[in-house]
């Protein structure tokens, strides 16, 4: 930032330049105005069995003045027009930077997330939260084949997460069959509703395909809630049984966890063990997605995504192409829908809402398509950040909001917008996120 | 796996492709009306006609984008195997019949790197080589092995298009001459009996036009590769080409050497115009003479 300070001085607000600067500030008041008189400025209040209406003029004067105040600052100094253009945020400079600390980052986050039960100070809310992150890493790494690497826009991939969760708690509760068996059929199940849906959707591009597929969810999500004989409607499946650990309870009795090992007994240990679970299982999902990306199918994936008129004139199966990024896409939202059933016990189609499947795909966009470590650090973003903000309460949904619009306003092919080529001759070059197209369907 | 059909004609060993009366409408439009050609083993075949005369349509029925209202198109891949291109699926047409192409707009994965690019034109053998994915997932199978050797021929191809020392960049940064040359090469990796060039001389300087024309010549020479291209620039037509074939609206109007094309009355007056009156008169004529 040394460089704008440096020349500002020089250029700040000549004579004419502050009317603009004025009235541009007062447009922005007024919006302020328009939008801060009904939300902040008027307040249901519940007396007496009626409803009132209570102002608060105050604040509304504030939050005008505030961003009167902060614009016209604003308008003068940082945003002041110079002579020369303005140096970009993200120098070639700061991305190489980025880029040295992304080498490292990826594995110290791994030792974190390997040892984090044990950290002193861990507690097992701390876990607990931890493990709810991972589901969504494992999510996340799900979806970016589909929408990282295929390009092709799904808007219902929670329903692929809700048929997960379904094949396991039904066969779990309804025929005893274990976690251990469940949880590859449970992939497999949402696997062959990936290719059922793949199968109409694959002449739909862009738009079409993101509304059929935001459709296919709430087809899911309603089926779910309507079939009562089956799913229990809304009230779901409750009583799903917990994992074991190799055929060892978590109880506290004895041929319990504890007893066998010697430990004292301690509601931790499962906690701790959930968290390792789905730790395993989201390597899992990432070392096959990084496996996938080296291998033709990755590659056709790819190239799907930036031109699939040219994949056809070379002899690549468009349709299969397509099907196989589908069923994978949904195998691993599959095995996190039925670790999600193990862990909560109780599914009930009221986790499988639309909101989950723009929670996911937000973490994809935001992460940036195509990239696993910037996946992973937007749900440890979202999900964690969302957690920590819980004191902010009704206004934690507005920072979430401005805090996706400043993502997108400086990174905007995402916190890691680089591609890394699958191969290379000489050397490795990241790829800059300009040049890769985002698909079309 | 799809096997030649039985019906399949068998054609003269000097005719690679044979398109027969081929018409292809849209809605009221006929933009390709029973056009009729050979295209030998061997020859660079050129397709010109004035702009909206259908050589992509053709083009594009050839290599399977379309596929023709009325009409057949053969290809005699070897003596044994022969194919009608207009019931294979896009990408078959590749695979199985060995026809390979590159596109007006030039059609690169700018976000992969060249080399990537050459990789995923060999999709089908490696794909095998993968055991369809799962022993390349497992790490067992012949995988590594193949990718070697896919990526020596993608090396050989980037030595021969002069491309080698930007494997490693991505499509989209190369220069506009850079990409065709890499879509040429593509192609070829795909191990084509014919390469169809949908005007590849389009947008270079006269320096990059010679190059072309020698990497085409060596194409055909070197690696007894058929080329059909679309071509607007008469220069390269001229010198490389040793069959032209002639559209205007859709209709063929010439077939035969670059010279006896190029005196033919009937191009001249595709490409410069005639007068209304004289198309009249000439008309006035054929019919005449067809009563």
């Amino acid at each position: 930032m040394a460089a704008p300070a440096s020349d500002a001085p020089v250029q700040k607000a000549p004579a004419p330049a502050i009317v603009p600067a004025i009235k541009d500030a007062a447009i922005a008041a007024l919006i302020t105005l328009g939008l801060a008189a009904p939300i902040m400025g008027l307040v249901t209040v519940q007396s007496l069995g009626k409803v009132q209406l209570e102002p608060h003029w105050m604040r509304v004067v504030l939050a005008v003045a505030v961003v009167f105040v902060g614009r016209l600052v604003l308008n003068l100094t940082l945003w002041a027009p110079r002579a020369g253009k303005s140096a970009p945020l993200i120098t070639p400079e700061v991305e190489a930077q980025l880029k040295a600390v992304t080498r490292y980052a990826a594995p110290v986050a791994l030792a974190i997330a390997v040892l984090l039960p044990f950290v002193p100070g861990v507690e097992r809310t701390t876990v607990d939260l931890a493990t709810l992150v991972l589901i969504y890493v494992m999510l996340g790494w799900g979806l970016n084949i589909v929408v990282g690497l295929a390009g092709l826009l799904d808007l219902g991939y929670v329903a692929f997460y809700a048929v997960g969760a379904y094949s396991y708690a039904l066969l779990s509760t309804q025929f005893g069959v274990s976690f251990w068996l469940c949880l590859p059929l449970a992939g497999i199940l949402a696997a062959l509703w990936g290719v059922m849906l793949g199968f109409p959707v694959l002449r739909l591009r862009g738009d079409y395909l993101a509304i059929v597929t935001l459709a296919f969810g709430e087809i899911i999500r309603i089926v779910l809630l309507n079939w009562q004989s089956v799913t229990g409607g809304p009230n779901g499946i409750p009583n799903i049984p917990k994992p074991t650990f190799f055929g060892i309870d978590f109880t506290p009795g004895p041929g319990g966890f504890a007893d066998t090992f010697g430990l004292t007994p301690s509601g931790v240990h499962r906690v701790i063990f959930m968290y390792y679970l789905i730790l395993a299982l989201a390597l899992f999902t990432n070392y096959v997605v990084l496996r996938l990306r080296r291998l033709p199918i990755g590659r056709a994936w790819e190239a799907l995504r930036e031109d699939e008129i040219a994949c056809r004139s070379l002899g690549v199966n468009t349709v299969n192409t397509k099907l196989t990024a589908f069923a994978l896409g949904a195998m691993f939202a599959g095995f996190a829908g039925s670790f999600f059933a193990t862990r909560q016990s109780l599914v009930s189609p009221e986790s499988f809402t639309f909101i989950e499947s723009a929670l996911i795909l937000a973490i994809v966009v935001l992460g940036g398509m195509g990239s696993q470590f910037g996946v992973a650090l937007a749900a440890l973003l979202m999900i964690g950040g969302f957690e920590l903000f819980r004191e902010f309460e009704d206004y934690r949904m507005m920072v979430f909001g401005v805090v996706m619009v400043l993502i997108m306003v400086w990174r905007p092919r995402g916190i890691v917008s680089s591609r890394s080529p699958s191969v290379f001759l000489k050397e490795r070059k990241a790829i800059s996120g300009s040049l890769v197209q985002e698909g079309h369907g | 796996m799809t096997t030649p059909p039985v019906d399949a004609p068998k054609l003269p060993e000097d005719v690679l492709i044979r398109v027969e009366r081929l018409t292809m409408r849209f809605g009221g439009l006929v933009a390709v009306d029973d056009v009729s050609f050979d295209v030998r083993p061997g020859d660079v075949t050129a397709l010109i006609g004035p702009n909206g005369a259908g050589k992509t349509t053709v083009f594009n029925c050839i290599t399977g984008f379309y596929k023709p209202t009325v009409g057949r198109i053969a290809l005699r891949k070897s003596a044994t195997e022969s194919w009608l291109l207009e019931r294979l699926r896009d990408h078959q047409i590749s695979r199985r019949a060995g026809v390979a192409r590159t596109f007006q707009n030039i059609r690169l994965f700018g976000g992969m790197t060249v080399l990537e690019n050459l990789l995923v034109a060999q999709h089908a053998p490696l794909m095998q080589a993968s055991g369809m994915t799962v022993l390349g997932l497992l790490g067992t199978g012949g995988y590594r092995r193949a990718e070697t050797h896919a990526i020596e021929k993608a090396k050989a191809w980037l030595e021969r298009v002069d491309l080698i020392d930007r494997a490693d960049d991505p499509a989209a940064d190369l220069p506009y001459g850079d990409q065709r040359r890499l879509e040429i090469a593509r192609a070829m990796c795909t191990e084509p009996v014919v390469l169809c060039l949908d005007e590849p001389a389009a947008g270079l300087n006269p320096r990059e036009s010679a190059d072309l024309a020698d990497l085409l010549r060596s194409i055909r020479t070197d690696d007894g590769v058929a080329v059909l291209l679309i071509e607007h620039d008469m220069s390269v037509v001229m010198e490389i080409s040793d069959h032209v074939v002639v559209l205007d609206y859709g209709k063929k109007i010439a077939d035969g050497t670059p010279k006896a094309v190029r005196d033919d009355p009937k191009v001249i007056a595709a490409y410069l115009g005639v007068e209304d009156e004289e198309v009249e008169a000439v008309e006035r004529e054929i019919e005449e003479t067809g009563a």
